[in-house]
C-alpha cells in the first residue's frame, strides 16, 4: 500500500513498490489520461509532474515516491481547459489523434513554469516527447502563444496557402 | 463548441461533454439499441438526427484517427443540410448497427484516404435529404408551397406570410415523411459552399486536452480482467510449451491462457501484473522454418528478382526500353532499396472482448470496424448479429489498424476462456514491434538512357521485393500480376499516374516474398515507388547537365495536374534562388490515393555527416478542398512521419524475428528535428482526391535529392543513418 498525493488529493493505493508509478495511476488510482506508450521513459506519453519536475512515470516505481511528493497528472492541469497551454492547444488545433498531448500538454507546462518565454532552442530541448501523428510544428506554434510570444508564434506558424 | 456524442458501450466520462456549452442531451448507456434513441430524438435519416434544441447530430460511419475526418464529413453534411454550424454535434455509428441497417452507411473501412473521397456523395445527399424533409414538414404545417421556404442556418422561413420556425421544431415531424425521390437532391456547387471547403476548426479537439478523452486502452469495464501477450518471436513459430508453476497464487494472477498454436497470454487484475508475469514466465517456442531468415538472406532474395530472367509480375511495356537505353550516348544505372517499417501508432493494439455462448462484443480501436466485428463473431464463435463492436478513435493508425484484426482474435481467443467477463488485451510496445503488418521491403534497379542532347530516350524500372496482396488478398493477385506494387507508376490517370512521358519506357514487378507479415503502412507502395521514381530520376537530371526542375518539366508535358503541382511547390520553395551557405535544395513530385504532390527540401549536411532538413514546402492538389487547415495538419504529419522514415526507419530481421522493439531502437523523430512545413494546396476543382496519405511519397526523395545536391553523391539506400555522408 503506497500514500500518494496525485492533483492534491492523498490516496492510499493497493500497489506494489516496484510497481510503476503509470500503472498506479492508470489501474489503481483510475487516471487514465496519463498514457501508455513505451514503458521505457523514451516517448513521454506517459509525462506527470513530480513537485513540478516534469518525469516520464513508466519508469519511476512507487516506492521512490514519499507521501510528501506531489504529482500532478494531465486531470489535475486546471479543471476546465484554462491552462494558457490548454488554450494555446485547443486555438491551434494542435491534438490528431491525441494520443500523445496528455504528455505533450504536462511537458510544455512544466518548461513554462521554469521558463516563462522559451527560446526556439529552449523548446527543443525541453518537448522530446514523441507524436507519431506529427503535430510537433503546432506545439511549437502553441509553446510560443502560450508563452505571449507573438513573434515565436509567428515565425512557428504553419504557413499555409490555398491557391 | 460542438460536442460529440459517444456510443462506445459504456458511460464514458460525463466531463468531455461538460466541457461545451451543450451539456446535457444524450447520453447512451450499454447497448441501447438504436430504436430507442429515436424514441429520444428523431432520426431524420441515417445521418441526421435533429433534437428539440435544434442540435443536429450528423452520424459518422468512417474512422477518426486523427486525420480530420470526422470534422470533413460533418461539414459536407452540414453544408448540404444548411443547419447552424455552431450546433452540430457528432455520433459514431457502430458496425452492428450498420449491419442491421442493411449497411445504409456504406463502408465504414478507413484507409486508403477513402474517408472523404468515397463517401463524399452520400454523406452530402443524406444531408440534403435531411433538409428537405425539414423543409417539407414546414411547409406542411403552414400549407405553403415548399418552393416558397427558405432556410439559413436551421431557421426556415416563409417570407409571404411571414414565419419562421426552426429545425428542432419540425424535426418530430419531419422524420415522419418519406425520404425524397434521389433523382430530386441536386447537391450545392463547391463554389457556393459556406461550411464545407472552409478552415473549421476540428469538433473532437477539447477532450484531447484534459485526459477525459477514452482510448481503447483506457476502457473500464466491470469485472474486467486484463492480458498481456507474447506471439511467437519468430514468424511462423509455435508455442511448444510454457510453465506456470511459479504463477499461481502471485498478487492478482489469474492464468495462462494458450492462443491458438502460436501465442501464450497472461490474465491478470491489473495489466501491470498480466505483463509482469508473462516477462517471468518460460516458454518454449517451436520457431519452425523461418529462424534462420535474416536481413542478409532477404537482401539476396530481392537481389535475385532484380537480375532475375523469370517472368515479371506486371508493369508496363511501352516501345522497347532496353533497346533504347543499350543505345542511347549516355546510359544511368543504379540500384535502390528501402526495408520493412513498423507503423509504432502511439497507442499500442489492444482490445477488450467480452464474450458468451451467445454475445460477443469488443471495444476496439479500428480503422475497420466491420472487419473488427467479422474477426470478432469469427474468433469467438458468435454469429454475427450478436455480435457488436464498440469502436473507440484509435490512437494513430497509418494502415496498421485497418484489415488484419489479429488483436481482436487474439481478445476475443481469450475472452472465450472467461464467460461473461470483459478482458482487455494490451500489447506491450515491444510486442507491437515485433508484430506488426509491416511496409513491405523491396529493391529497384533502375535504367535510363540519354540522347547526345540529354533527352531521356527510355526508362526502365525493375522493383523486386515483398507484395501486400499476396499476404493479405491474393484474389487481387490477377494471373500472376500485382499492379499494386507499383502503385505510382501506373498509365491509367486518376489514382496513381505516373507523372512522365517518356520515348520508351519498361516497368517490371518481381514478386519475392518473405516470411514477415505485410500490409499497408500511410502511403503504401508509393513510398518505396516515390523513391526509386524520384531519386532515380534525379540521377538522370544530373547526367543530363539540367536543372533539376526544367529536366521533369520537359517529360511532364502530357500531365498537366503533375506539372501544377511540381510548379506550385517550385515557386513557393524558391527554386533556383539563393541558399545560405552549407545548404541545399532537393525536389520530387509523385501521385497516389487520386492526388497529386510535390515537395522542395532544403537541407544542409554538417561536416560530420549530420542530416539537418531546415524547411519543407509541399503542394497538394486534391482537386475539392474541404478543411484547407486539417489539409495543412496532414501535410506537416506526413512530412513529421515520412521524416522519421527518412532520417531513421528501418525494422531489422536476425534469426526470423525483428530486433527493433521499442523506441529506443526504432527511433522516432522529435520536435527539434522538425523542419518548418509549408503547405500549398493546389485547389483546382473538379475531382475529389485523398488527403491523409498523398504528400508522404515526396518527403523521403525531396530530402534524399537536396543530400544528393549537398554531397554530391546519390543516396540510394534507406534509412539516412545507415549512409556515410562525411
Ligand atoms: S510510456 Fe513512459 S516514456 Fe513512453
Ligand atoms: S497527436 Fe497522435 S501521436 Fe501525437
Amino acid at each position: 500500500m503506497a500514500k500518494l498525493n496525485i492533483n492534491g488529493k492523498v490516496r492510499d493505493i493497493p500497489a506494489e513498490g516496484e510497481m510503476p508509478l503509470l500503472w498506479a495511476i492508470r489501474e489503481l488510482a483510475g487516471l487514465t489520461g496519463t498514457k501508455f506508450g513505451c514503458g521505457i521513459a523514451q516517448c513521454g506519453a506517459c509525462s506527470v509532474h513530480i513537485n513540478g519536475e516534469v518525469m516520464r512515470s513508466c519508469s519511476i516505481p512507487v516506492s521512490s515516491l514519499k507521501p510528501g511528493d506531489r504529482i500532478v497528472t494531465i486531470e489535475g492541469i486546471s479543471p476546465n481547459l484554462s491552462n494558457p497551454v490548454q488554450k494555446a492547444w485547443l486555438e491551434l488545433d494542435v491534438p490528431q489523434c491525441g494520443y500523445c498531448q496528455s504528455g505533450q500538454i504536462m511537458a510544455a507546462t512544466a518548461l513554462l513554469k521554469k521558463t516563462p518565454r522559451p527560446t526556439d532552442a529552449q523548446i527543443d530541448a525541453a518537448m522530446t516527447n514523441i507524436c507519431r501523428c506529427g503535430t510537433y510544428q503546432r506545439i511549437r506554434q502553441a509553446v510560443h502563444i502560450a508563452a505571449g510570444n507573438a513573434a515565436g508564434a509567428k515565425s512557428a506558424a504553419s504557413d499555409s496557402v490555398k491557391i | 463548441m460542438n460536442k460529440i456524442i459517444g456510443n462506445t458501450g459504456f458511460n464514458a466520462s460525463r466531463r468531455g461533454f461538460l466541457v461545451g456549452s451543450l451539456a446535457g442531451g444524450l447520453s447512451l448507456g450499454f447497448n441501447l439499441p438504436l430504436t430507442a434513441k429515436q424514441a429520444e430524438t428523431p432520426e431524420i435519416n441515417a445521418w441526421v438526427v435533429v433534437k428539440p434544441d435544434n442540435t443536429c447530430v450528423v452520424r459518422i460511419a468512417r474512422t477518426e484517427m486523427g486525420q480530420g475526418t470526422l470534422t470533413g464529413l460533418a461539414q459536407l453534411v452540414a453544408e448540404e443540410l444548411e443547419c447552424d454550424w455552431k450546433k452540430v454535434a457528432t455520433e459514431q455509428i457502430m458496425p452492428g448497427q450498420n449491419l442491421a441497417r442493411k449497411r445504409v452507411w456504406g463502408e465504414m473501412g478507413t484507409g486508403g484516404s477513402r474517408g472523404i473521397r468515397t463517401s463524399h456523395d452520400y454523406v452530402r445527399r443524406g444531408g440534403a435529404a435531411a433538409r428537405m424533409m425539414l423543409m417539407q414538414a414546414a411547409a406542411d404545417q403552414w400549407k405553403a408551397p415548399v418552393a416558397e421556404l427558405t432556410v439559413k442556418e436551421g431557421v426556415i422561413s416563409h417570407a409571404a406570410s411571414r414565419r419562421s420556425t426552426t429545425y428542432g421544431k419540425v424535426a418530430a415531424a419531419a422524420a415522419k415523411l418519406a425520404a425524397p425521390d434521389p433523382k430530386t437532391i441536386t447537391l450545392k456547387d463547391p463554389k457556393s459552399w459556406t461550411i464545407a471547403g472552409k478552415p473549421l476548426k476540428r469538433l473532437d479537439t477539447a477532450a484531447k486536452l484534459d485526459g477525459s478523452k477514452i482510448y481503447a486502452i483506457d476502457v473500464k469495464l466491470p469485472g474486467m480482467l486484463i492480458a498481456a501477450i507474447k506471439d511467437s518471436p519468430v514468424f511462423g513459430g509455435k508455442v511448444q510449451s510454457f510453465d506456470d508453476s511459479k504463477l499461481a497464487g502471485r498478487p492478482g494472477f489469474k492464468k495462462v491462457v494458450r492462443v491458438k498454436d502460436t501465442a501464450v497470454a497472461v490474465v491478470a487484475d491489473t495489466y501491470y501484473h498480466a505483463k509482469t508475469y508473462l516477462a517471468e514466465l518460460p516458454i518454449v517456442w517451436d520457431e519452425g522454418e523461418n529462424a534462420a531468415t535474416s536481413s542478409a538472406t532477404i537482401a539476396a532474395l530481392l537481389k535475385e528478382g532484380l537480375e532475375s530472367a523469370g517472368p515479371d509480375n506486371g508493369g508496363r511495356k511501352e516501345g522497347d526500353a532496353l533497346k533504347a537505353i543499350a543505345e542511347s550516348a549516355k546510359r544511368v544505372d543504379a540500384v535502390y532499396s528501402t526495408p520493412f517499417l513498423a507503423h509504432a501508432t502511439m497507442e499500442p493494439m489492444n482490445c477488450t472482448a467480452r464474450v458468451t455462448a451467445d454475445r460477443a462484443e469488443a471495444w476496439v480501436p479500428t480503422q475497420n470496424a466491420e472487419s473488427s466485428l467479422a474477426s470478432l463473431s469469427e474468433a469467438a464463435g458468435v454469429p454475427l448479429p450478436q455480435c457488436e463492436v464498440f469502436r473507440t478513435d484509435p490512437g494513430g493508425g497509418f494502415g496498421r489498424r485497418g484489415g488484419g484484426q489479429d488483436y481482436v482474435r487474439q481478445a476475443a481467443e481469450i475472452a472465450k476462456q472467461f464467460p461473461g467477463t470483459p478482458v482487455k488485451l494490451i500489447w506491450t510496445r515491444e510486442e507491437d514491434q515485433a508484430h506488426d503488418f509491416f511496409r513491405p521491403i523491396s529493391m529497384m534497379k533502375g535504367s535510363a538512357g540519354l540522347d547526345a542532347n540529354g533527352n531521356v530516350t527510355g526508362l526502365h524500372f525493375r522493383i523486386s521485393g515483398q507484395s501486400i496482396n499476396a499476404f493479405s488478398n491474393p484474389g487481387n493477385i490477377v494471373g500472376s500480376k500485382d499492379e499494386r506494387q507499383l502503385q505510382g507508376l501506373w498509365k491509367e490517370p486518376g489514382d496513381a499516374q505516373l507523372g512522365y512521358t517518356v520515348p520508351h519506357l519498361l516497368t517490371e514487378y518481381m514478386m519475392r516474398n518473405t516470411h514477415v507479415p505485410v500490409g499497408a503502412w500511410r502511403g503504401v507502395n508509393t513510398n518505396q515507388n516515390a523513391i526509386y521514381v524520384e531519386c532515380f530520376m534525379e540521377e538522370v537530371a544530373k547526367a543530363s547537365g539540367k536543372d533539376s526542375v526544367v529536366f521533369r518539366r520537359e517529360l511532364m508535358k502530357n500531365h498537366p495536374k503533375h506539372l501544377a503541382v511540381l510548379n506550385a511547390a517550385a515557386e513557393k520553395g524558391d527554386w533556383g534562388k539563393p541558399l545560405p551557405a552549407g545548404v541545399h535544395r532537393g525536389i520530387a513530385q509523385f501521385m497516389g490515393y487520386g492526388s497529386y504532390s510535390a515537395a522542395v527540401a532544403e537541407v544542409s549536411v554538417s561536416p560530420a555527416g549530420k542530416v539537418r532538413v531546415h524547411r519543407m514546402v509541399l503542394a497538394l492538389d486534391c482537386g475539392i478542398a474541404v478543411n484547407p487547415q486539417q489539409i495543412a495538419a496532414q501535410v506537416e504529419g506526413s512530412v513529421a512521419y515520412g521524416l522519421t522514415a527518412t532520417l531513421y526507419g528501418e525494422c531489422v530481421v536476425e534469426k526470423g524475428r525483428m530486433v527493433n522493439l521499442n523506441f529506443d531502437t526504432y527511433e522516432i523523430m522529435r520536435l527539434a528535428e522538425m523542419p518548418k512545413v509549408e503547405t500549398v494546396i493546389v485547389n483546382s476543382g473538379g475531382f475529389w482526391g485523398g488527403v491523409g496519405e498523398p504528400t508522404i511519397c515526396v518527403v523521403a526523395p525531396a530530402v534524399l535529392n537536396a543530400v544528393f545536391a549537398a554531397t554530391g553523391k546519390p543516396v540510394r539506400s534507406l534509412p539516412l543513418k545507415n549512409n556515410k555522408l562525411a
